[in-house]
């Protein structure tokens, strides 16, 4: 499945400052039973978003209209669990294009790399200082560039540098997969396959 | 003199098929496993490319986390579950997958079902969408889970691309007290590196505790790399490993097995090769652990008090808990017991849960699911007696699957109550929405559900 090309995006910011965000609060095991990858986004984080019967929890940043844009922020090691895609698609399904964290665990961050969802590395002073200014002002504008890898919030002097590997970071700029990439190796690896003992 | 290697490095290096600059590496894959819920978008991918399935030879697939724990003989009730594992059926008919289905003998839990036929095999790369993949390093293998894009990949073309990751090496020495498991050695693990220590890691256990630890118990171990955030554990294999794989469908045979165990026997981390990061820890000051919070690295000794940490998330654990900074885990009342999954549903799991509960019954006030990792494992204990104590002790033993793990299918635990389980995940809602889930050993886990309270296992033990 094909997504959208990354490369700047100009967006309010989502803050999350909980540690060790895992994938099953992201989306729940349960709503894990879909054939197809469609409408992930109205499950995304359900146990945190809905109480029991389906009415929302007022205090969830979800739910609160202040804070809107394609960049969520969460906390440290963040994606931490299991390696369901789905919760990638979750957030890719609800809107967001960047997750910012100073930290994030494995398979969640090649997922969103696999999907077009732009996983952001900052310091741990850097990630405190974004959650601060968003707080302070919810309409706060970030900028992820991925050409220049540079996160920013204009006119605050708030802005990092960010590392991705120069294959990924072409593939995300060009909506390029790693399918396509294998596919044309095929002969390749078929060769390969011959020499492999069991 | 240079080039001493890891093993890790010698499985991951003979199986780079090309390294891209700047970028991952291209790994081919020796055997692929698939279950229901991460292969259905992976294989409408294909459709949608028009490729077909590269190597069905090296893939296998069985149903196992959605599936109902009684009854299996009948339709699954819930219409989302029977048709996702409808869809995996179609799938790997088209594809000509070989498909251990509900009901079929070799069904079972994917990682305990690799391993019991011989599938997982020492030198050999191993995924799975599913991130307990890890398992199978305890046989030398390098295992990890993957996402479903992944799937697709390996599907369509037997490869992934990753960046080689860290090494690091976790060394054990000593001995482990009578009453302290596998299990108790990796929440022990966890609880010091965290739930973040090994990410970006690939992880080898070694040292005494290791050598001496059965086959089951080094999967168990390997099982729970993942909960420090790392890749994927492996250990080296030795003449444990081999004699285990000895003859399973799946191994290699006459001269192909001879063949095999020449090449096994190299797989062993050179002297002096160099590890990114390394940690020692003594065996012998081990307790049996249990968990406290909402991930896995919340876990301390069982005499232990639940520490203070001024943090918000942490507060934020003890308030889903419903526990106190200061708290002593022991005398605590659970609700439910679950034995089982790919962490603990293994021959040794219920033996060991058999030797406590023997002569003793289930305490009343405990709810508890019994459920195999596979029907080779429920056989097994079938046909050695194991069954037969823990019925006398008043528990059933239910039919495998992934059940309360994480809740999938009907095995739920209601929000508010305590469940005291072998699993691998404490996560909040992970057993059932608004549930709290104690991680533990089968010993523990034992104990627990014939006093109805967190209790010493150590204290049953003859």
């Amino acid at each position: 499945m094909g997504y959208e090309p990354f490369n700047i995006l100009k967006s309010g910011g989502v803050p999350l400052p909980i540690e060790n965000v895992d994938t099953d609060q992201i989306i729940p095991a349960r709503f894990l039973k879909a054939t197809e990858r469609k409408g992930f986004g109205d499950n995304l984080f359900r146990d945190w978003r809905y109480h029991q019967d389906g009415t929302e929890i007022k205090n969830f940043v979800l739910n609160d209209k202040k804070y809107k844009g394609q960049i969520l922020v969460g906390g440290k090691n963040f994606g931490s669990g299991s390696s369901r895609e789905h919760a990638a698609w979750a957030i890719y399904d609800y809107g967001f294009r960047c997750v910012i964290s100073s930290f994030f665990a494995d398979i969640f961050r090649n997922n969103c790399l696999n999907i077009g969802v732009l996983p952001v590395k900052v310091s741990e002073g850097y990630l405190n200082d974004l959650f601060e200014e968003i707080y302070k002002n919810p309409q706060t504008i970030i900028t992820v560039d991925l050409s220049s890898q540079i996160v920013k919030v204009e006119d605050k002097n708030l802005e990092s540098s960010f590392e991705i590997n120069a294959y990924k970071k072409n593939n995300l700029i060009n909506g390029f997969d790693d399918i396509d990439y294998l596919l044309d190796m095929k002969q390749e690896i078929k060769d390969f396959a011959k020499n492999r003992p069991f | 003199m240079d080039n001493k290697l890891t093993l890790f490095d010698k499985v991951w290096d003979t199986h780079v098929v090309k390294k891209i600059e700047g970028g991952p590496d291209v790994l081919f894959i020796d055997r692929h496993l698939v279950h229901e819920v991460t292969s259905p978008v992976a294989f409408k991918g294909l459709k949608n490319r028009n490729v077909g399935v590269l190597f069905p030879e090296k893939t296998f697939a069985t149903a196992d986390h959605n599936t109902p724990t009684i009854n299996q003989h009948l339709p699954v009730n819930d219409p989302l579950s029977a048709n996702q594992l409808k869809a995996l059926e179609i799938n790997t008919k088209e594809h000509q997958i070989p498909y251990w289905g509900l009901g079929h003998k070799k069904n079972g839990i994917v990682h305990i079902i690799g391993p019991e036929n011989g599938i997982t095999l020492p030198g050999a790369t191993i995924v799975c969408g599913d991130s307990h993949t890890s398992t199978h390093g305890a046989f030398g293998a390098i295992a990890f889970g993957i996402g479903t894009s992944e799937v697709e990949m390996v599907l369509s073309a037997q490869c992934v691309m990753q960046m080689k990751p860290k090494k690091m090496k976790i060394s054990i020495n000593g001995t482990l007290e009578k009453g302290v498991s596998p299990k108790d050695v990796a929440l022990y693990i966890i609880s010091q590196l965290t739930t973040s220590g090994a990410t970006g890691y690939f992880v080898e256990y070694a040292g005494e505790v290791f050598e001496k630890m059965t086959m089951e118990g080094r999967m168990t171990v390997c099982n729970m790399s993942i909960e420090m955030g790392a890749r994927g554990g492996m250990i080296a294999p030795d003449e444990k490993t081999f004699t285990f794989l000895k003859d399973k469908e799946f191994s290699p045979k006459n001269k192909n097995w001879d063949k095999a165990l020449k090449f096994w026997k190299t797989l062993y981390t050179d002297k002096n090769a160099v590890f990114d990061k390394e940690f020692t820890f003594d065996g012998n000051t081990i307790e049996p652990m249990i968990t406290y919070g909402t991930n896995p690295g919340m876990g301390m000794g069982i005499s232990q008090f639940i520490p203070k940490i001024n943090k918000q998330s942490f507060k934020k654990s003890l308030t889903y808990m419903d526990y106190k900074e200061g708290d002593l885990m022991l005398g605590k009342k659970i609700d439910y017991a679950f034995l089982g999954s790919c962490t603990n549903g293994r021959i040794e799991d219920f033996e060991d849960f058999a030797k406590i509960v023997k002569g003793n019954k289930k305490a009343k006030n405990v709810t508890a699911w019994l459920v195999p990792g596979s029907h080779i494992v429920a056989k097994t204990l079938k046909e050695n007696g194991i069954t037969d104590i823990i019925e006398k002790a008043g528990f059933e033993i239910r039919e495998p699957g992934c059940s309360a793990c994480l809740a999938m299918n009907d095995d739920k635990v209601p929000a508010g109550k305590y469940a005291i389980s072998t699993s691998n995940r404490n996560f909040e809602g992970r057993q059932g929405p608004g549930a709290r889930t104690l991680l533990a050993s089968p010993i523990m886990v034992a104990a627990a559900a014939i006093s109805g309270k967190i209790t010493d296992p150590r204290k049953f033990i003859k």
